[in-house]
């Protein structure tokens, strides 16, 4: 090889590192730049009300009076309700599908379940409408209110539209991502790993316990973190069955309201500068909050990732 | 490599200038009378309320008038008032009148509201087994909304409609979480009816409720009725008519009951007192044959335009608007604009002027 061409490669290479840097360097102009933009705006909202616009719970355009807090509530609790129940579902259909299920129907399944992640969230609000908020009212909620009305949680008139309707729904919705994300993790698990175990006399379940989860828990985590990531952040589905409603209360039957449906809601008729403002800073605390978990999601992947990578007999 | 690229250009360019040649052919015949029209795009930006009509009216207009191109985005009345005042747009469209306070902020001068259409607003129930059109008098209607009547038993209820029998079902109150002129319109009659109303919600595009679940849209609230036993909640005529959903009779000033109508609207309009600027409501008009929750829609227009062509398009057009395209109002469920207004408002686009000079004569 000529020293020409290898000055030429060179060359190309440091404009290739040059031009890879740049727009890695856009990424993170783009989320500061975005951040104070929203923090610009948000100025006036912050200036008037100060901290107890993150802890006032009334939200009165009429008479310009603006806490966040009932949105921050109902965006926290539907994400919460929605990982407690795609979680386990969603590892479950990961376990199925790799360690299990026959070729054939994981193919059909895996199919499947990538689908409900391509269905748009407008579409899952309608079928919320029709199908899930008639079935809840009239099916789900009665039967809890029976069983566990002692809790506090499922007192109330059952309504169809609310907490429970909106959690659902997004249970729902991310539970393609948890699932498929925590499947991949565990079809990287080498082989040898469950060979192994079944070797030591491991039954099935022993050995996803011993050998395929703990090597995938980092994995597993992310995906979940990631669910977690898109209902926090999803606006359409919900605003359609959560009632709209800006309250605190202790039923999950009771309509609520969160922070992406009440900017969706309310911004093209946010008819004065002040009123503008506040929900520019709402949308400011969703960007902290998602930042804050995403940090907080990090730290635990890389804390588990560097706990023991196979089981250890008293895990 | 290199002739490659070259090629690919001249296609481009072949294209463009072919495509050029045909838009001028498309422009030329078409004005004989008028001296040779030169291109003119208007952009406007607003309510939701009066896209339909608006969109109809630009296509209507569009057959006699090719080289007038306008392109109205439905963006909300709030989001409409904003870019106007901030001049991004050539026009607004609103479903609230803009306050003083908005009016003083505009960038390119004194801006004139001038009403395009009117609307109507339907009550809409979903009570198993009760027939159409039960009646629901202004307080019990505020009361309902304030959460202070909660069973169709109740008693308010049933004297307004004898012989009626209505079960033992709890009022599930359901409104627009979106903000929406809609909101507004009935936020504003609610208010006129009930001093509770004012002092606790007041009206606006979006408020604080004292009770019930939000719906997105017309479709979001006629879903949360219709799959709720027992909820109310208001729409836009034109979204029960098509959807011909059950809706409640009111009673007007005078006393009488009716059934949402477009007439009803028209006549609030006619009869309401309208101040010079146009800033009204008219909900709760006095009159016989006034249906009491109507509002209008307004353009929102700077009365100095800066650029003549674009002015004199803009003019031209909205005059049509008033006249010609209130024809296609009807089959779109919009009211009519009372012929009284229609020449008020005629004497209003003749004041605005274009660089001193006043563009309709």
């Amino acid at each position: 090889m000529s020293k020409k061409t290898e000055l030429t490669a060179s060359i190309g290479d440091q404009t290739f590192r040059l031009l890879t840097l740049l727009m890695a360097i856009s990424v993170l102009v783009l989320m500061v730049w975005m951040g104070w933009q929203m923090y610009d705006s948000a100025l006036p909202s912050i200036q008037k009300f100060g901290f107890s616009f993150i802890t006032g719970r009334v939200w009165d355009p009429v008479k310009e009076q603006f806490g966040a807090l009932p949105f921050i509530y109902g965006t926290l609790v539907t994400s919460l309700l929605a990982l407690l129940i795609a979680t386990p579902i969603g590892l479950g259909v990961a376990i199925f599908l790799n360690e299990m299920a026959a070729s054939k129907v994981r193919v059909v399944v895996a199919f499947l379940v990538e689908m409900l992640a391509a269905i748009p969230s407008v579409v899952y609000g309608l079928w919320g409408i029709f199908v899930l908020a008639p079935w809840l009212r009239e099916t789900v909620e009665p039967g809890l209110a029976k069983w566990f009305g002692f809790i506090p949680l499922f007192q109330g008139t059952p309504a169809g539209f609310g907490m429970l309707a909106g959690g659902l729904i997004l249970a729902v919705m991310i539970l393609p991502t948890i699932a498929a994300i925590s499947g991949e993790v565990m079809a990287a698990v080498p082989n040898a790993q469950r060979e192994a175990a079944l070797a030591l006399g491991a039954t099935k379940w022993e050995m996803i316990r011993l050998a395929v989860l703990p090597y995938a828990k980092s994995g597993i985590l992310g995906g979940i973190m990631l669910g977690l990531g898109r209902a926090l952040g999803e606006t359409m589905a919900v605003t359609m069955l959560i009632g709209n409603r800006p309250d605190i209360l202790p039923s999950l039957f009771a309509p609520a309201y969160s922070m992406a449906a009440v900017i969706a809601n309310e911004f093209t008729e946010a008819t004065y500068a002040l009123y503008l403002s506040a929900l520019v800073e709402i949308g400011l605390i969703l960007f902290g909050i998602t930042l804050i978990l995403n940090v907080f999601a990090r730290f635990l992947v890389w804390s588990v990732a560097r706990g023991p990578k196979g089981g250890t007999s008293n895990e | 490599m290199l002739r490659k690229k070259g090629k690919f250009l001249t296609c481009i360019l072949t294209g463009m200038l072919a495509l050029s040649i045909v838009g001028c052919g498309a422009q030329n015949p078409s004005t004989p009378g008028k001296e040779t029209a030169a291109p003119v795009n208007l952009t406007g930006a607003g309510s939701t309320f009066v896209y339909p009509l608006l969109n109809q009216q630009i296509e209507e207009y569009r057959k006699t008038n090719p080289s007038i191109t306008i392109n109205y985005q439905g963006v909300g009345s709030g989001a409409g008032i904003k870019q106007v005042s901030e001049q991004t747009v050539d026009f607004g469209a609103t479903d609230g009148p803009m306050t003083d306070e908005q009016i003083k902020g505009a960038k390119g001068g004194t801006i004139l509201h001038i009403p395009l259409t009117l609307g109507a607003e339907a009550v809409t129930y979903n009570v198993p087994n009760a027939p159409k059109n039960l009646k629901i008098a202004p307080t019990v209607l505020a009361d309902i909304f304030l959460g202070k009547v909660t069973n169709w038993n109740d008693k308010r209820i049933a004297t307004d409609n004898p012989g009626i029998s209505l079960p033992d079902l709890k009022i599930t109150v359901a409104h627009r979480s979106d903000g929406s002129g809609t909101t507004y319109i009935f936020s504003d009659y609610l208010s006129s009816v009930s001093p509770e109303w004012l002092s606790k919600a007041g009206k606006g595009t979006s408020l604080n409720w004292p009770a019930g679940v939000g719906g997105k849209g017309n479709a979001g609230v006629a879903g949360v009725v219709q799959q709720t036993p027992g909820a109310i909640g208001y729409v836009e005529l034109a979204y029960a008519v098509q959807n011909s959903l059950a809706f409640g009779m009111m009673q007007n000033k005078e006393g009488k009951w009716l059934a949402p109508s477009l007439q009803g609207a028209s006549a609030a309009a006619a009869a309401a007192k309208i101040p010079d600027d146009m800033r009204v409501s008219i909900v709760n008009a006095p009159g016989a044959e006034v249906y009491p929750i109507a509002g209008f829609s307004w353009a929102l227009i700077y009365q100095d335009q800066k650029d003549k062509a674009k002015g004199t398009a803009l003019v031209n057009f909205l005059n049509w608007t008033i006249h010609d395209g209130q024809n296609l109002s009807e089959a779109l469920q919009y009211a009519k604009l009372p012929t009284a207004l229609v020449s008020r408002e005629e004497t209003m686009l003749k004041s605005i002027t274009t660089q001193g000079q006043p563009i309709l004569k």
